[in-house]
């Protein structure tokens, strides 16, 4: 019976669907050749589409509802293998080793092209990282984190362009650019409630790309910089193949430095007090935390690393222009932090690399690649909130193991 | 003096499609405390509409006025059916999640509805047939007004005075006051929440239609993208004028077009857009509430 008005609300579901994308899916003029072109294939695509969807929505919310009630009920987290693999070193071990040896093979077993593509994922999984400390840590939704993005490669671009400044020489300043504009924006801004902060982001990284475009002497416009130079070994240019390797590899490091720094940040004073801000705030303050302050330090920590991306970016395509860092790139990089989980290390790396990775691999899927961000952080919000792989927030616990049970119900109920 | 007029009128037309589209946003977060990042897209879905219906009809040879009439009725429609569904999709799941999550869930929409349109339909711009005719009576002026200028002033004058009645004299704008007071005492006097959130979305929608029309037909061509830009200044307009508050929206929607027109007729057209962005910062760095708003402090 249940299934049956299950079905029946799907159905009408569809029926409504089908209605509404009915002049935008079916219906398709070329108002200069006056031809109307109808495509009803669409709306059967539609209606069959959002029945199914429907039903599933229906069973994943009934689903959700009945672990939250499951868990409210027993008090008792289940432990799932999920968590067994993070939390046990039998197992996190032998797969660090597995992945780092895959890590390392990677560039001399695949094409330069598929490294090339790597190093691109991990120059996102650092991103991700980055701006999980603004989003995930502190809860401070940043929509304009790739104007950071483009201080860091403009820096690079231009100091290398006017001075022939290297790499290894810009990367410290790019980072501290990212940071000093962080601190720019950051410091008028973050007295504000959260949702202002997200506006003003957005519209600071619109004012970087549009200064950006129109003040020709600066940054040559939207013609962009070409040539700028690869990074060095020891002050030995190396040759395009080699270098492409060489960035890999930096790349690589880059990515163990942000575990190990978000890693322990994430349990370190600051961060715990980032995690009771994004929890309350009031609290919070009530607590003895400089709200102002700690936000800020957020809001720059982020920014730094997104300007040092900034110049690995640069370095990488050797041609920057202000159209690689519009909003959709925000965009991006923040459906990596919410697919991932928000404060999760494991699961922002995760969803880096599917978010990159397989628009790359499936070409033909490459063009609804924004849809299905958009889709991703909808759905994810409304269905799983914590990400695909959920922080696992570090318990103190005391007493022996008996004694665990009933202290875990004790701190849920509180 | 000639200039600085036409300057004057055009930021009024402007700033009046600013207020209109600035009035969802003001109405939704005054009601549910939600800034509608997905709203823009509905604007831009609204002039979609009426242009897939308004070339349809000019191919199957109907006359101007019923041209106008069908598309702006079907294109308002539609505008509304798609508020009223992105609030059950993407938000009311998520009423009681923490405040982040509706907002990223509305980008996400943003995101959604823009890359549907531009799939399903074209990344082109495409030309917006002029649906607002001229007026003889006008031509005297026209070097200073244009007849579709007027035509969405007059248009936005009479929108905001059916708004006003709606929300001041009827029983649905009472529950909306309520509601916008306090969610759950309006509840508790028999509101029903959940009505008075679809409403709101399907005016807020409508009157973004409305602006959508208006300003594809003035300006001559729309793309997938068009959204984005207005719904950011027309959010602008929504803070500047305090967001919450309805005359707040139309007075920030005014202000806001008119800085922005004088700003590129004075000033310099490259950085149109910087202007209203570097306003929206300065508003909330020196006054958060806006131009009507009252700053409330939060109680614990």
């Amino acid at each position: 019976m249940k299934l049956l008005t299950s079905f029946k609300k799907s159905f009408l579901v569809s029926i409504w669907f089908m209605f509404l994308t009915f002049p935008i899916m079916v219906i398709r003029v070329n108002p200069i050749e006056e031809i109307i072109e109808w495509r009803w294939w669409n709306m059967l695509l539609v209606g069959g589409c959002s029945f199914v969807l429907s039903l599933l929505g229906r069973y994943f919310l009934e689903k959700k509802e009945l672990m939250a009630k499951r868990v409210a009920d027993s008090g008792v987290i289940a432990t799932t293998f999920k968590k067994r693999l993070f939390e046990q070193r039998a197992f996190a071990v032998p797969i660090l080793i597995i992945i780092s040896f895959a890590a390392i093979i990677f560039p001399f077993i695949f094409s330069t092209y598929q490294t090339s593509i790597m190093t691109t994922a991990l120059i996102y999984v650092v991103l991700g990282l980055g701006l999980n400390i603004v989003v995930g840590l502190a809860g401070l939704l940043d929509l304009g984190y790739v104007a950071f993005y483009a201080v860091g490669a403009y820096s690079y671009a231009l100091l290398n362009y006017h001075f022939g400044m290297g790499f290894w020489a810009v990367l410290p300043i790019g980072a501290g650019l990212g940071a000093v504009f962080g601190l720019l924006l950051g410091f008028p801004v973050l007295r504000l409630r959260g949702d202002y902060l997200a506006i003003v982001t957005l519209g600071f990284g619109e004012i970087i790309r549009l200064i950006l475009e129109n003040w020709n002497d600066f940054s040559q416009g939207p013609s962009g910089i070409a040539n700028i130079s690869r990074p060095s070994l020891f002050g030995t240019q190396l040759g395009l193949e080699a270098n492409t390797v060489y960035l890999y590899f930096i790349m690589i490091g880059f990515m163990i430095f942000t575990i190990f720094v978000v890693n322990r940040l994430q349990n370190s004073r600051i961060g715990r007090a980032w995690i009771a801000l994004r929890e309350d705030e009031i609290a919070c303050q009530a607590m003895g935390i400089d709200k102002t302050r700690t936000k800020l330090n957020a809001f720059a920590l982020g920014a730094t690393w997104a300007g040092m991306m900034g110049v690995v970016f640069a370095a990488k395509t050797t041609f920057i222009n202000p159209a690689s860092f519009t909003f959709l790139e925000s965009a991006i990089i923040l459906s990596i932090v919410v697919m991932g989980g928000m404060g999760s290390i494991v699961g922002v790396i995760v969803a880096a690399f599917i978010l990159i990775l397989l628009p790359e691999y499936l070409r033909a899927f490459s063009d609804y690649r924004m849809l299905l961000f958009g889709c991703i952080m909808v759905v994810m919000m409304v269905f799983r909130p914590q990400g695909i792989i959920s922080n696992v927030r570090r318990t103190y616990r005391y007493g022996n193991n008996k004694g665990q049970d009933i202290n875990h119900r004790e701190t849920e109920e509180v | 003096m000639e200039y600085f007029l036409e300057l004057l009128l055009g930021g009024l037309t402007r700033g009046s499609i600013y207020a209109l589209i600035a009035l969802g946003y003001t109405m939704v977060y005054g009601i549910i405390g939600l800034i509608n990042f997905a709203h823009g897209e509905i604007y831009m879905i609204g002039a979609f509409t009426a242009l897939i219906i308004a070339s349809v009809l000019t191919i199957l040879g109907f006359n101007h006025l019923s041209i106008l009439v069908l598309a702006s009725l079907v294109a308002v429609i539609y505008s509304a059916a798609y508020g009223f569904t992105v609030e059950k999709v993407a938000y009311k799941p998520l009423r009681s999640a923490p405040r982040l999550s509706p907002l990223i869930s509305a980008i996400g929409m943003s995101i959604f509805l823009q890359n549907y349109v531009l799939l399903a339909q074209t990344s082109d711009f495409m030309p917006f047939p002029n649906l607002i005719p001229d007026f003889d009576f006008m031509e005297p002026y026209a070097h200073v007004i244009g007849s579709s200028e007027l035509v969405i002033l007059l248009t936005t004058a009479a929108v905001m005075m059916l708004l006003t009645v709606l929300i001041k004299f009827t029983k649905i704008g009472k529950a909306m006051r309520a509601t916008a007071q306090d969610k759950s005492m309006a509840m508790l006097v028999g509101v029903n929440i959940d009505r008075v959130i679809s409403v709101t979305f399907i005016i807020g929608s409508s009157l973004a239609a409305i602006g959508g029309i208006l300003v594809a037909s003035h300006i001559g061509q729309i793309n997938f993208y068009i959204g984005f830009l207005a719904g950011i200044k027309a959010f602008t307009a929504a803070v500047l004028g305090g967001i919450g508050s309805i005359p707040g929206a139309v007075l920030g929607g005014i202000v806001l077009g008119c800085t922005e027109s004088f700003a590129t007729g004075y000033v310099s057209s490259d950085y149109e857009d910087v202007f209203a962005f570097t306003l929206l910062v300065l508003i909330l760095i020196f006054r958060p509430a806006g131009i009507l708003g009252r700053s409330t402090t939060e109680k614990v």
